[in-house]
């Protein structure tokens, strides 16, 4: 613990902090431009120049400067001051002058740190440098001639993503940042250097010249295109959302999201359910919502009522919905759309026990049935930290690119019954063993074998450090999954009980991946958002929002609850989920016990105390002496990373992306400006 | 260096160099090359393969060689890396050729020593005799590049041809120099200044004087 002297101010940094790291605990700004607190360090702006005793008596880069006893660290002399300018000046010689036709404008690093300590002038006259554009794919616009070589794009596409696929080319003042042959970047997680870039070089395609930052509305929400439950921000005017961004919380996302969690929001305006519907002669007609409401009433269905959650509903949507299905005498309520009937009686058994941060620091890691980088692209980047670290990692399934070293022992679910012995050795001789059953596993019966080996390999124990390790993990996809069965949305056989039972009406939460043929004899109110294939099926459609536009709770696959906000209002006539349930109580003749959102998240918090304490939920322990066979062949469940709910399916954007990215399209041509 | 750019890639360059390969004589060097670096860290032999495969290039071509981009890929195939880290190092260095150059690749040094001693003549000289910049003459023999300092500047100016220096030139010298090439002969490689070995002084010593004769410490005279 050395002790630095910061302007005069003394204090105490932990070991291995870095100068610039020291400043900041002292309170002091430091500007920065290459420096990133999750990438290496480049050291290559030269912006964080302070002076520093003892030490050559020149500024030095306080980035890459380890603290050591006794510095005595200046950030306010004349020497900084003139460095910064200096640099500064150094770093506008090549940039353009055009920051009133820069997405970046007004959220860019250049602009404010060349305000706070920029010299206020240039002195110079030669010809600026002009970089050819580059094409970097359907969501990544570049300007290259405003890149300032930070290289901060180059090491979060080598380092966090895992594939290589953004480099600097060239040399000096020719230093060109390109992808390989200006091919699209592919990854997952690709839009993620358009926040890093702290310039306009890198902004968002689909974004551009939609808005300036400060005309936005910001809402804090929760990202439900998977179940990792990525905090973030929705950026909105007036109506419509405009775009996504990330929220730093180092316990979920860190600071990023999946390229579908980012541009869904392309998705919210396309393909809205904005009137209600109802099926006369095998057609969809537009209705009032009185006539909608008398058609449910004209059902009538009695006690003969199921419900199917969809991928992306809320905790309270789902709460009221069955409070509906129960005054109504029925109890058939299931989230699991595509058929999946696992044991969800401890739901210790179906969480991801080792939390998204815990992960990071296994050891050893069997991951069975789970194409993670599809089904949760940001629980990859944490992955490869474990693997950076020294984890093993094996993976029961078909190929796919892990982006680190792993091991591929087989595609067939039995190889999980008789790991092979240099796998099992692996785990039992591990500090901190993990594994991670995905849903392609599920459908094979792993998880009794799974549970089996978490017993048997004391998957739970307490650490050396005392804290307890807990390395028995279920990989969800859907956002919505961990409040449904917290809910009690889970019946013995699954989604087949429901079809057994050929309720009269089947209520549908958005659930758009159902095979609503099964259902031929139900009525099926569909209550969503998207014109999808739930929508196709439906015979009721009642128009509700979408989570941009509803407050609610989420629970990520870590069992963690996490509340967004609304952010906008749902567009025409569709109304929030919970207040067309209501208005459904009230058709049907029933009481479900609450009029306001408030009595509603009030009910549901009463029934299920968990839900109303944001944080990791506790599920108790894992169930022992659970045995079971798995067997089949795996298959993951996901086809196309970009269009796995009907958000991403009305986004051009992502249609894009799959089009160009995963079906090798041709690259769309732009109209130069 | 400035216009240093990358040979698009073609239908037509991947049907050309799409199967490169090493040579028997190369893949042997090429592992050599590899087992210099402790094992798992072989992309550092990056360096010396690609100017390995640009010699290979060079040899198929009979010029000094060049990276197209698909040997490129080869390189990073070979040593199992990134193909973006492979055209990194390669558009780095200015010894990487990334265009096709002559049979020989004459690089006048321009900075400031070498100007003071003449090398405008130079460049003269080989423009006269149809040297493009960034290019091939006519008759597929010179390629010529104006460079940065080599260090030669004891011996300036100098050019640099493949391999070899030429230094003490004038633009006469540079003129035989490159007949001789032109034949087909190997001229002397170094200072072309007759009766001068390497970069010793030409003429009597005009400092260190003491040191003639003996190893003199001039340590107490500072």
């Amino acid at each position: 613990m050395p002790k630095v002297k910061v302007d005069g101010v003394e204090l105490e940094v932990p070991a291995g902090a870095t100068v610039l790291q020291a400043c900041e605990l002292a309170g002091k700004e430091i500007p920065r431009f290459c420096y990133h607190e999750r990438l290496s360090i480049a050291g290559n702006c030269r912006m964080c120049l302070v002076e520093v005793k003892p030490g050559p008596p020149k500024p030095q880069a306080s980035c890459a400067l380890p603290a050591s006893e006794g510095q005595e660290i200046r950030t306010d002399s004349e020497m900084v001051k003139k460095a910064r300018e200096g640099v500064m000046e150094f770093l506008l010689i090549n940039h353009p002058l055009d920051c009133p036709i820069c997405d970046q404008g007004g959220e860019c690093d250049l602009q404010d740190q060349s305000v706070a300590y920029g010299r206020g002038s240039s002195r110079y006259h030669e010809h600026k440098r002009a970089v050819t554009e580059k094409y970097m794919g359907p969501l990544i616009k570049t300007v290259m001639t405003r890149c300032i070589h930070c290289t901060r794009c180059v090491r979060f596409s080598e380092e966090i993503a895992g594939v290589d696929e953004i480099g600097a080319l060239y040399r000096g003042e020719a230093t060109q940042i390109s992808t390989y042959l200006e091919k699209a970047a592919k990854h997952e997680m690709s839009a993620n250097v358009i926040d890093l870039c702290p310039v306009g070089a890198l902004t968002s395609r689909p974004y551009a010249f939609e808005a300036r930052p400060w005309e936005l509305k910001k809402t804090l929400s929760i990202d439900v295109s998977d179940a990792i439950g990525a905090n973030i921000r929705v950026d909105a005017r007036g109506r419509e959302v405009l775009r996504i961004l990330p929220r730093i919380n180092d316990d979920v996302n860190e600071e990023w999201i999946s390229d579908k969690g980012r541009y869904m929001a392309d998705g919210l305006g396309k393909r809205r359910l904005d009137r209600p519907y109802i099926r006369l002669d095998g057609k969809l007609v537009p209705v009032s919502w009185a006539e909608a409401l008398a058609a449910v009433a004209k059902i009538a269905p009695g006690n003969s009522v199921a419900a199917v959650a969809g991928d992306m509903v809320d905790a309270e949507t789902m709460f009221a919905a069955k409070k509906l299905v129960n005054a109504l005498g029925g109890s058939l309520l299931e989230g699991r759309q595509t058929g999946l009937a696992y044991d969800c009686s401890n739901l210790a058994a179906v969480n991801f026990n080792t939390t998204l941060n815990g992960i990071e620091t296994a050891d050893a890691i069997l991951i069975v049935g789970s194409h993670i980088r599809w089904e949760a692209p940001l629980l990859n980047a944490r992955l490869r930290k474990a693997v950076k670290r020294g984890a093993k990692v094996f993976v029961i399934g078909p190929k796919w690119d892990t982006t680190f070293p792993a091991e591929f022992l087989g595609e067939d679910a039995d190889i999980l019954n008789l790991l092979p012995a240099h796998v099992w050795a692996a785990l039992n001789g591990a500090a901190r063993p993990a594994l991670i059953i995905g849903g392609a596993a599920l459908a094979k019966g792993a998880l009794e074998v799974g549970l089996s080996i978490a017993e048997q390999l004391k998957l739970v124990r307490t650490l050396d450090d005392g804290t307890v390790w807990n390395g028995f993990n279920v990989l969800h996809m859907a956002a919505s999954r961990m409040a449904s069965l917290m809910l009690g949305y889970a019946q013995k056989g699954g989604i087949a009980d429901l079809v057994a039972a050929k309720p009269k009406m089947l209520l549908s939460l958005g659930a758009d991946e159902v095979d609503y043929t099964k259902f031929a004899d139900s009525m099926i109110v569909y209550v969503g958002h998207h014109g999808d294939k739930g929508a196709h099926a439906a015979d009721v459609i009642l128009p509700a929002a979408a989570f941009t536009e509803k407050s609610g709770t989420y629970v990520n696959t870590e069992g963690r609850v996490q509340i967004a906000d609304q952010a906008v209002f749902a567009p025409g006539e569709a109304r929030e989920d919970w207040t067309i349930l209501r208005a459904m109580a009230d058709a049907l003749g029933v009481n479900v016990g609450f009029d306001s959102f408030d009595e509603l998240r009030a009910a549901m918090t009463a029934a299920v105390p968990a839900l109303g304490v944001e944080g990791l939920a506790d599920y108790g322990a894992l169930p022992t002496g659970v045995t079971g066979k798995a067997a089949g062949t795996i298959a993951y469940p996901i086809k196309d990373f970009y269009l796995t709910n009907p958000v991403a399916r009305a986004s051009e954007t992502l249609q894009r992306c799959s089009a160009e990215l995963l079906h090798g399209a041709e690259p769309q041509a732009e109209a130069a400006e | 260096m400035a216009d240093r750019h990358l040979y698009p890639d073609s239908p037509e360059l991947r049907a050309r160099w799409g199967n490169f390969a090493w040579t028997e004589a190369n893949a042997a060097k090429a592992k050599e090359v590899v087992a210099r670096y402790p094992e798992g860290r072989q992309r550092s032999a990056v360096m010396p393969l690609l100017d390995l495969a640009q010699r290979q290039v060079g040899a198929e071509t009979n010029t000094q060689g060049w990276l197209p981009i698909p040997v490129m890929e080869f390189i990073a195939a070979y040593l199992d890396m990134p193909v973006i880290r492979v055209v990194e190092v390669a558009t780095f260095y200015t010894m990487y050729n990334l265009i096709p150059v002559g049979r020989f690749h004459v690089q006048v040094c321009g900075t400031t020593p070498c100007m003071l001693r003449g090398s405008d003549d130079l460049i003269s000289a080989c423009k006269k005799r149809g040297m493009p910049t960034g290019g091939v003459s006519q008759d597929g023999l010179w390629t010529f590049t104006e460079v940065e300092c080599m260090g030669n500047c004891a011996s300036a100016p100098m050019v640099q041809i493949n391999d070899d220096n030429y230094e003490d030139l004038t633009a006469e010298r540079l003129d035989a120099v490159l007949d001789a090439l032109a034949r087909g002969e190997t001229p002397k490689a170094g200072t072309q200044e007759p009766g001068r070995h390497t970069v010793e002084p030409s003429g009597a010593l005009s400092n260190l004087t003491a040191m003639v004769s003996e190893n003199h410490d001039y340590r107490g005279e500072w």
